[in-house]
């Protein structure tokens, strides 16, 4: 269990290692890859059900942006395959459900659920795939200044940086606490219910104590309720270019069927 | 549980986006308002704790598994509704970036489901309502477990809803819904009794705590009717605005045809007929018609042609996933080594 979070927290520290590098998308302004992200989800969600084949261009993207950013694609696709065992648990009973034939590749008869459950997971590994993306080409906390300049409220991304900070110095208590807690009970994987009750309102209290620690240090220094950085942020022609070329390609996408048309122009070729 | 972006249709992730960006920038107006900055720190702490609780989880006897710390009740006692709400989204967001619960659009309707019902319907009218006057563990107890459970069944309601009208599933509307209040019963019983615990354990060791966040009710005395109202316009005006841009995306007919006729899809016409239709017919095709047209004219039954734009499909498919591939590989083994960026 304790190992469970030390992954969470090595999760966390990885991605924002990888958003400190120093590559042609890094560089650019996170407000235009906040908007280039926004704009590949909604575009690939907007197909229906059955689509597979006009999906697939779409992983061109996500290849561009790995290439161009020199990202490990061996973790990413393990971050992938390990989340949302939701999807899958739903998912997976369009196949059963979903039964009338609907393709046949010679001996092979494909039902319309099998083909919407493929689809939905292709959905799935490009939308999710776009978000990590997002992450780890940016940061964390250049995501939450994109949105400041871009006119969320300044008390959320306040309280998004704040609880970015705190998040690392929580997680390392209620690691101690397990650890120590494991150590006084032969090993027990899991507290029970009383005990657990007992480390949380622990840790709960300690919260709150420190809540109020930095609430005096603040105020100390003459905190005015927003946070001040020195990021600067500059919407210039390469940011110009990466939104545009990008929407522009998810839209010939969009309005194509671009997989379709040449399959069947290679087809034609062939005979 | 999360809804995820995969499940969702672009207008009803969009109008969900806009129900809590409202109730977001609705929130954050209350909390400027009442002008208690210690607020601020302690909102953020909070969400941190709510993390790191939910890292933690205990063995449920007898069962083999284990629960843990929902925590939009707990954040609503311990914050008050407007707070909290904030909060959660914080909380749900971070999740979304780093652990890819859900996605970038289903985050509407996440902090939506988990957050609205605690915060703004459960709090205010059943736990408050019952520890109302004095406090004491048994109150304490029924409210938590009560306000939990309707919380998380409304919740898991609103995740079958988004579902259904999204379309993406061929399980039927009251199978989906029964599946889900069931599995969300024993859940909002073990985040009921948490949150009743660590209520109770805080309000033992140090009762200030409760009573100050007691104190603090002019903030969470939310007129629901504004909230409502302002829901109810921003779902109209999105709503409107962006199936207007999403029409072409057939999924809320899709879903009728499922509810009254029982079958997936209409069967395709004929492929010479060009009727007016036969375009609109295209969107909703099983798979898109994108094959060239003699391959439409010498394949003689409709599975046949369908095949063939099939074969297509994957084979061009397996093209541009190449090209991709290799794209991919080309763009890596070019770039230089990139040092860490100075900021």
């Amino acid at each position: 269990m304790a190992g469970k979070i030390d992954n969470v927290f090595n999760d966390i520290g990885r991605l924002e290692m990888l958003a400190e590098q120093n590559s042609p998308i890094h560089r650019l302004d996170p407000r235009a890859k906040l908007l280039v992200t926004i704009f590949f989800v909604l575009t690939v969600v907007s197909y229906d059900k059955y689509a597979i084949a006009d999906l697939l261009p779409f992983f061109l993207y996500p290849a561009m942006i790995i290439g161009l950013a020199n990202l490990p694609v061996g973790y990413l696709l393990k971050k992938l395959l390990i989340v949302s065992p939701f999807v899958l648990f739903i998912t997976i009973f369009n196949p059963f459900i979903d039964r009338e034939i609907m393709v046949e590749l010679g001996p092979l008869a494909i039902s319309g659920g099998w083909i919407s459950f493929a689809s939905l997971l292709l959905r799935f590994s490009l939308t999710v795939g776009a978000a990590l993306l997002l992450i780890a080409t940016t940061g964390f906390p250049a995501v939450c200044g994109a949105l400041d300049k871009m006119g969320a409220p300044r008390i959320l991304t306040v309280q998004f940086l704040m609880l970015y900070r705190y998040l690392f110095v929580l997680i390392e208590e209620g690691i101690r606490m397990i650890r120590a807690h494991a150590l006084r009970s032969f090993s027990r994987s899991r507290p029970r219910y009383r005990v657990y009750l007992q480390l949380l309102g622990n840790l709960l209290l300690r919260t709150l104590d420190r809540a109020q620690r930095i609430h005096l240090a603040m105020l100390s220094r003459a905190f005015s309720g927003e946070i001040k950085t020195v990021r600067q942020f500059n919407f210039g022609r390469a940011e110009l270019l990466f939104l545009l070329s990008a929407t522009g390609t998810f839209i010939i996408l969009r309005a194509t069927h671009l997989t379709g048309l040449l399959g069947s122009l290679i087809l034609e070729i062939v005979r | 549980m999360h809804m995820a972006d995969a499940l969702l249709s672009p207008a009803l992730g969009g109008t969900m986006w806009a129900v809590t960006g409202a109730t977001i920038i609705y929130c954050s107006q209350k909390i400027k308002h009442s002008l208690d900055d210690r607020k601020i720190p302690l909102m953020g702490v909070m969400g941190a704790f709510i993390f790191a609780a939910q890292m933690i989880n205990f063995a449920i006897p007898a069962t083999g598994s284990s629960g843990h710390l929902g925590g939009g009740l707990l954040l609503a006692i311990l914050l008050g509704p407007a707070a909290a709400f904030l909060t959660l989204a914080s909380v749900l967001t971070v999740q979304a970036l780093f652990f890819a619960d859900g996605g970038l659009l289903a985050l509407g309707c996440n902090i939506f489901n988990l957050g609205f019902a605690p915060c703004f319907i459960t709090y205010p009218l059943i736990y408050q309502r019952i520890t109302k006057g004095r406090l004491t563990a048994g109150r304490l107890l029924f409210g938590a477990l009560a306000a939990a459970i309707i919380g998380l069944q409304l919740g898991s309601l609103g995740v079958v809803i988004q579902t259904n009208m999204s379309g993406m599933l061929s399980l039927s509307f009251s199978s989906f819904l029964l599946l889900m209040q069931a599995i969300h019963l024993p859940i909002g019983i073990v985040e009921g009794l948490i949150t009743a615990g660590v209520v109770s354990f805080i309000w033992r060791a140090r009762p200030e705590i409760l009573d100050r966040s007691g104190a603090e009710q002019a903030l969470g005395q939310l007129p629901l009717r504004n909230v409502l109202i302002g829901l109810v316009v921003a779902t109209i005006l999105t709503g409107g605005l962006i199936s207007w841009f999403a029409s072409e995306n057939p999924d809320g007919l899709e879903w009728s045809l499922l509810k009254t006729t029982d079958q997936q899809e209409l069967p395709l016409p004929a492929t010479g007929i060009k009727a007016p239709l036969q375009k609109l017919q295209d969107q909703t095709a099983l798979l898109p018609d994108y094959g060239f047209r003699q391959e439409n004219q010498t394949g003689t039954d409709l599975t046949g042609a369908k095949t063939g734009t099939t074969v297509a499909g994957l084979v061009g498919g397996a093209i541009i996933l190449l090209f991709g591939l290799l794209l991919g590989i080309i763009l890596k083994k070019s770039g230089k080594h990139y040092g860490r960026q100075n900021r």
